[in-house]
């Protein structure tokens, strides 16, 4: 695609830079990522990811906005409470960037729908808050040959890796899901809203360079940071030939949906869950 | 010397940065090898175009002065 006077001035400082340029912006601007989860993680990215002029952005989110989400969910504002986060997410990336096309899914990723949803994207962003969606997105991305972002956050903590085919999966290092209730989540535990800030833009920077193809990617590795103390780690990971998912002998061949514990999903937003909007 | 010039773009009252960005834009028409001629204004323009599409690889092949305005003829390099 060829831009225009008022793109190449949008995207001016990315194309002065020497490892992005024309044909980097190009390939953003060709290029399709699905973030799974307009929440605390997928809000950031959204809005870097809108800006920086991906071409596709896909959502999905089955939740509407609550008032305890703005205090980090920074695509959603105070008018926007009680509107279908992917609505209210899709409304501001038109606004910060027209150039975007924006695909909404008013549902959540189950192992029935997962695979439809990801075939369309480059790239899948994991921007979810519970272990059966995280696993779930890890062997969907594994089965469909799919790049993606995992990040996670808790309190003044925060993970993320990025897996691309034939690199280590999240199985690699955890197996399975922890047991129910062992790992508070964020609205059990807690959460300091720059710090889903500043793992989804981690995030959102992962996808850009996967799109321009330049730098090292967060493969083989897990980045972790601890916030409270401001100190990242970036801990060297390798496959596993134990994985049940890509190991040597896996005894995963299909999706599977981990039970959820209820106090997470809100019901109201499960009987809504089909409608594509 | 004649040049095998592929484009020709006027950037005069194009200020940094946009005056690089367009050089670029030009540039990622091309192939390594072929070259373009950027017109450029004195000053700042002059002094930062060349500086900074020599340190992306290309060569600058030659700088005509006109006067009030500068011609940079730009080869692009196989670094892209």
């Amino acid at each position: 695609m060829e831009f225009s006077d008022e793109q190449l001035e949008r995207y001016s400082r990315h194309i002065i830079l020497k490892d992005v340029g024309y044909e980097g912006q190009q390939r953003i601007a060709s290029g399709s990522v699905l973030i799974i989860g307009a929440g605390g993680l997928g809000a950031p990215a959204a809005l870097y990811l809108a800006a920086a002029g991906v071409g596709k952005i896909g959502i999905i989110d089955g939740d509407v906005v609550d008032t305890s989400n703005l205090q980090r969910q920074v695509i959603h504002f105070t008018q926007d409470v009680n509107k279908p986060k992917v609505q209210s997410a899709k409304e501001k990336i038109e606004q910060i960037n027209p150039d975007v096309e924006v695909v909404t899914f008013r549902k959540i990723v189950l192992a029935d729908n997962i695979m439809d949803i990801i075939k369309d994207y480059d790239f899948i962003l994991d921007g979810t808050d519970n272990f059966p969606a995280k696993f779930l997105i890890n062997d969907a991305c594994f089965f469909a040959k799919k790049a993606y972002s995992h990040g996670g956050i808790l309190r003044f903590n925060g993970q993320t890796m990025t897996y691309t085919p034939g690199n280590t999966c999240y199985r690699c290092i955890f197996n399975s899901p922890p047991p129910k209730n062992l790992v508070p989540t964020c609205s059990q535990a807690g959460v300091l809203g720059a710090v889903a800030g500043i793992l989804g833009t981690i995030q959102a920077a992962e996808v850009l360079k996967y799109l321009i193809g330049k730098g090292q990617l967060l493969t083989n590795k897990l980045l972790t940071f601890d916030a409270l103390n401001m100190q990242f780690r970036n801990v060297a990971v390798s496959k596993n030939r134990n994985c049940p998912l890509c190991g040597q002998q896996p005894s995963i061949r299909t999706l599977m949906n981990y039970e959820q514990p209820v106090c997470d999903i809100k019901q109201n937003n499960i009987s809504s869950g089909d409608k594509v909007c | 010397m004649e040049f095998d010039i592929k484009k020709s773009i006027d950037l005069l009252g194009v200020i940094c940065p946009m005056n690089f960005v367009k050089t670029k834009a030009a540039l990622a028409h091309i192939k390594p090898g072929e070259i373009i001629e950027v017109k450029l204004d004195e000053g700042e323009s002059i002094i930062n175009v060349p500086r900074s599409v020599k340190e992306e690889g290309h060569k600058i092949l030659k700088v005509f002065n006109d006067g009030q305005s500068f011609r940079l003829i730009i080869q692009k390099g196989s670094d892209q």
